[in-house]
């Protein structure tokens, strides 16, 4: 499994399939993708990295505690929902900010939906990551 | 009163002394209210509690309940005194404190409620924390054992009650017991009611046959004792049926049932009273007496009857806890309460055979105490009541052996020459004194005072019967029937008290108990429930599944042919390589899983079914779907590889041995899978959601792809819940593997 | 295709099934495996089969085009594809975990919490 070409390889590959997760992420209001599958995308990431380098090499990788992640995430989908109270909607109303937006052109949209997609990926990339990391770890 | 907190570790500390203070302060606020009660007045207050189900918490003072409320908080105030030194130092006081007040809430609840069901939860209150006094000594197996006893019964006649109240708010429209108009005598649901109703009073309040829980109930501390089984708890089923006596009273069946019961109770439990050597015992069993005559008075229903009925409930609160007060001062000054040994206590405990002598006249029904006033008004009931000759009679049988009793407890132990006891006897201290003492003394000033107690007697009376009473209480008038019966009543009395050692070991003879097949009914319940236990648990987890999956197939193929589903078979004309291959995938990856030897065949055939049903999703215009059962795909067989290094091999004869009925069953349930499917398949879609989603998702949450617009937008809550339970999932798993001590396998 | 996705239903839900009620509780992880399948692709079918028309909108518009699949059961079985891969990987820990303190995978031999056998 360790061997020398699967260690550089993975390097690389690591990174190519972050940023393709959270490019699957950010378009994932217009075309298929999303939260979900960024957020599995971004795991089988590090679980490559973790076969290739181990996983105590991935949790330095990572930094934060995939457990953490898991429940920062879950914080942040809560945080979005509740921010639809602020202007008078009801919960889990999304609220848009349209950046630079002119008549022809929508500009940059952010959106509190935007913050609870970024939370959804976050609780599936530490909570699937926390169990492979665990179970790894434990056999 | 005690509340004047210079010594309050002396009476237990703080929760001493608050639960001295409260009980006080509640009986001086009751008692305000006595001039406008007398007076004829029913005051009410009104606490919406649950709307929906039109349950208020309405308090209903009037006169029965406010004779009850001041008799509890009364005498609650006192025992709690007496408490705070005969339990002052037990390691569990507080706890005792505490069970001793929910009791208290609970019995004050339980009388103040004008509706049933809000009745019914403080009934159920003083169930369950008198369970927890009488278990109070929990490292007894009999206190346990007596504890579980009441519980049981009064519980189950609590269920009972519970039907009871249902029927009634059907029968009458409302829970409200003020709000009853009229009797329901003649309602369709009277003899169901009647019957309810009835069942919870008599394991209430001890009625014959369900009796026996009282006496053993004894095992209690004595204060507990004397507060439960004299002024409060027995007499919530008195209470119960005094309160329904106008909704559901004056029939004949009422008054038979009322009147033998009662009577039976009275007469049995007086007899019962002589056999004992245990003083507590005896007091136990004329508490029996007493609720059985309460009853059958309450059964009779005249005027007179009512009248002498709610006399003697305060009569009789007041001598039965003074002398279960003293019986308890006797103990812990001598060590023992057997009637055989104490004698000649007089001299070293001379307030406490104060108390216990004018107590225990009152109870004797001697003159001028107030217990006197007492009998002779139920003699005076009796001889005008229907079935004369049973009540009297009745009546007559208990009070003579009343007398005897009375004897019995107090006077014996008290005179003669002194004889050895455990301990050198000595007087209690004075917080045990003070309730004995002023209990009796009240007994003595109400019977020379008779006029005083007509304040409450009067509107409790009237409470009862329903409709006005006139109540007029005296000591003597003049030389009639009641009074000649009454002098019969003392000389039998005295000649039977002469002879209760000869009478105590000829009925010693005459044993009906009630505890074993009490025993033997529990341990067969015990008994039943671990045999069907060890039916239906068996404790092996594929017969569960095989029950489960029986059960579902079953209700699902009969709500299948119920609704006449039929499954039409769509034309196969449109099939295309794609399909058929797709198809191939999936059945052998399905059937190679069932039925390998392999785990990792079988975790290979696993991943091709899941790419087939991807296939299906993309085939289908299902991008986001089939993407994400292609990851979940890949991230199961990494964890299914991971596990594998550490668990063994399937066993190989699995193959060779079909489990026969698990085919059967499996092949019956996919059969229904695929006719359900056809049958939704033919039937027409409502598409209503999915067009608003198709219209709605870009102009309103300027998003294009209508499945993530879905989840995160306009479903986001759902999605929320979801990311929870899979973070949840996760770290459960997680705590399963670090969290656990790993035991060596 | 529609009877396909039927029969396909049933022969999964059917192995499931059997799976499930072997005393071997690896095999029954794996017919839970199958049958979460099976739920996701019932669901999906009976939203209705609409072949390669997936529910997006082009840029610039404001409705998909007509025909478009059903994208109500798509949400669901999304979703449910994730919770069941929760609930896998939970049941394969406890599985895990249940082989390392029992030493057996064969649920008739997990006896630890159960009464004295009647069987």
């Amino acid at each position: 499994m360790t061997s020398l070409i699967v260690r550089a390889a993975t390097r690389l590959l690591v990174g190519l399939l972050l940023l393709f997760s959270i490019w699957m992420l950010l378009r994932g209001h217009n075309e298929p993708g999303g939260g979900f599958i960024g957020g599995l995308i971004g795991a089988t990431g590090f679980i490559l990295y973790a076969v290739a380098h181990g996983s105590k090499a991935a949790r330095e990788a990572l930094r934060l505690d995939p457990r953490s992640i898991a429940v920062g995430g879950l914080g942040l989908a809560l945080l979005a929902g509740v921010a639809g109270f602020l202007p008078g909607d009801g919960l889990f109303a999304g609220q848009w900010l349209f950046i630079g937006a002119t008549e022809t052109d929508k500009g940059t949209p952010l959106s509190t939906i935007l913050l609870f997609d970024l939370g959804v990926y976050l609780v599936v990339l530490g909570s699937v990551l926390a169990l492979v990391f665990a179970l790894e770890e434990e056999v | 009163m005690a509340d004047d907190g210079t010594d309050r570790r002396f009476l237990g500390g703080p929760a001493g002394w608050i639960s001295i203070l409260l009980p006080f302060g509640l009986f001086l606020w009751f008692a305000q209210h006595i001039p406008a009660v007398a007076g004829g007045a029913v005051l009410r207050w009104d606490v919406e509690w649950i709307p929906s189900l039109g349950v208020t918490l309405g308090i209903l003072l009037d006169g029965l309940s406010l004779s009850f409320a001041l008799l509890i908080s009364g005498i609650g105030a006192l025992v709690t005194l007496y408490s705070a030194s005969y339990l002052g130092g037990h390691p569990h006081y507080v706890r005792f404190v505490c069970y001793l007040m929910a009791f208290m809430t609970g019995m004050l609840g339980l009388v103040l409620s004008d509706n049933l069901l809000a009745l019914f939860v403080f009934w159920e209150v003083t169930t369950v924390s008198s369970y927890l006094l009488i278990g109070f000594n929990a490292d007894e197996a009999k206190s346990r054992r007596n504890a579980l006893q009441a519980l049981v019964v009064t519980g189950t006649g609590g269920l009972a009650f519970l039907a009871g109240i249902v029927l009634i708010g059907t029968a009458a429209g409302t829970f409200s017991i003020s709000a009853i108009e009229g009797s329901l005598a003649d309602h369709a649901l009277y003899l169901p009611i009647f019957w309810l109703v009835i069942a919870g009073a008599f394991s209430k309040s001890a009625q014959f046959p369900l009796h026996f829980w009282l006496p053993n109930a004894m095992a209690a501390p004595t204060p507990v004792s004397a507060y439960l089984h004299s002024a409060t708890m027995v007499k919530g089923g008195v209470y119960l049926l005094a309160r329904m006596n106008p909704s559901l009273g004056g029939t004949d069946l009422w008054f038979w049932t009322l009147a033998i019961a009662g009577g039976f109770t009275a007469v049995f439990a007086s007899v019962l009273a002589i056999r004992q050597t245990d003083i507590k015992q005896v007091l136990a069993y004329t508490t029996l007496m007493a609720l059985g005559t309460l009853v059958l008075f309450i059964g009779v229903g005249t005027d007179y009857a009512l009248e002498a009925a709610m006399a003697f409930l305060l009569v009789h609160s007041f001598y039965k806890a003074a002398l279960f007060l003293m019986i308890g001062v006797v103990d812990h000054g001598t060590g023992t309460r057997d009637a055989t040994v104490l004698r000649g206590l007089g001299r070293a405990m001379p307030v406490t055979m104060l108390a216990a002598m004018l107590a225990a006249a009152s109870m004797a029904g001697l003159p001028p105490l107030f217990g006197f006033v007492g009998k002779e008004f139920l003699y005076k009931a009796a001889l005008g009541a229907p079935a004369m000759i049973w009540v009297t009679g009745c009546i007559f049988a208990a009070s003579v052996l009343m007398f005897v009793a009375a004897g019995i407890a107090a006077w014996r132990p008290f005179t003669g020459p002194l004889a050895e006891t455990p301990v050198e006897p000595h007087e209690g201290p004075w917080p045990m004194l003070a309730g004995p003492v002023l209990l009796s003394v009240l007994g003595l000033a109400f019977g020379l005072m008779p006029d005083w107690a007509e304040a409450l007697v009067a509107p409790a009376a009237t409470a009862v019967a329903g409709r006005p009473v006139e109540v007029d209480l005296y000591l003597f008038k003049e030389v009639n029937a009641a009074f000649v019966l009454s002098l019969v009543t003392f000389a039998t009395g005295f000649v039977l008290y002469l002879l209760h050692g000869r009478l105590r070991s000829g009925l010693a003879r005459f044993k009906p108990r009630f505890d074993p097949g009490w025993d033997r009914l529990m341990d067969g319940v015990a008994a039943g429930a671990a045999g069907l236990t060890g039916l239906i648990q068996t404790g092996r987890l594929r017969r569960y599944i095989f029950v489960t999956f029986l059960a579902l197939g079953l209700s699902t193929a009969v709500a299948v042919w119920r609704a006449g589903l039929s499954p039409e078979i769509p034309p196969l004309d449109d099939l295309e390589v794609k399909h058929w291959s797709v198809l191939t995938f999936i059945l052998a990856g399905a059937l190679l899983t069932a039925f390998t030897n392999s785990r990792m065949t079988a975790v290979a055939a696993l991943g091709v079914v899941g790419i087939g049903v991807a296939l299906v999703f993309i085939i289908f215009g299902a991008p986001d779907v089939a993407i994400t059962q292609l990851l979940v795909e890949v991230l199961q067989v990494v964890l299914v590889a991971v596990a594998m290094l550490k668990l063994p091999y399937l066993n190989h004869e699995y193959v060779k041995t079909v489990r026969g009925w698990d085919l059967l069953l499996a092949i019956s349930i996919g059969a229904m899978t695929t006719v359900i499917l056809l049958a939704v398949q033919a039937a027409p879609l409502d598409l209503e959601l999915t067009a608003f989603f198709e219209e709605a998702s870009a102009p309103l949450a300027f998003g294009r792809n209508i499945v993530n617009v879905i989840l995160v937008d306009f479903r986001a809550l759902d999605t929320f819940g979801e990311i929870a339970v899979v973070a949840v999932a996760a770290l459960g798993a997680y705590a399963l593997l670090k969290g656990v001590r790993r035991p060596s396998p | 295709m529609e009877f396909l996705v039927a029969l396909m239903c049933g022969v999964m839900v059917a192995a499931a099934v059997y799976l499930m009620l072997a005393r071997n509780v690896l095999r029954f992880l794996f017919g839970l495996i199958l049958i979460s399948n099976a739920a996701n692709l019932l669901i999906f079918a009976s939203g209705g089969l609409t072949p390669e028309s997936p529910p997006l909108i082009e840029y610039g518009m404001d409705a998909p085009p007509e025909g478009v699949a059903n994208a109500l059961p798509q949400a669901l079985v999304l979703t449910a594809i994730v919770i069941g891969f929760g609930l896998f990987a939970f049941a394969l820990v406890l599985v895990y975990r249940a082989y390392q303190t029992m030493g057996t995978l064969d649920s008739d031999e997990m006896r630890l919490a159960e009464p004295e056998d009647r069987a």
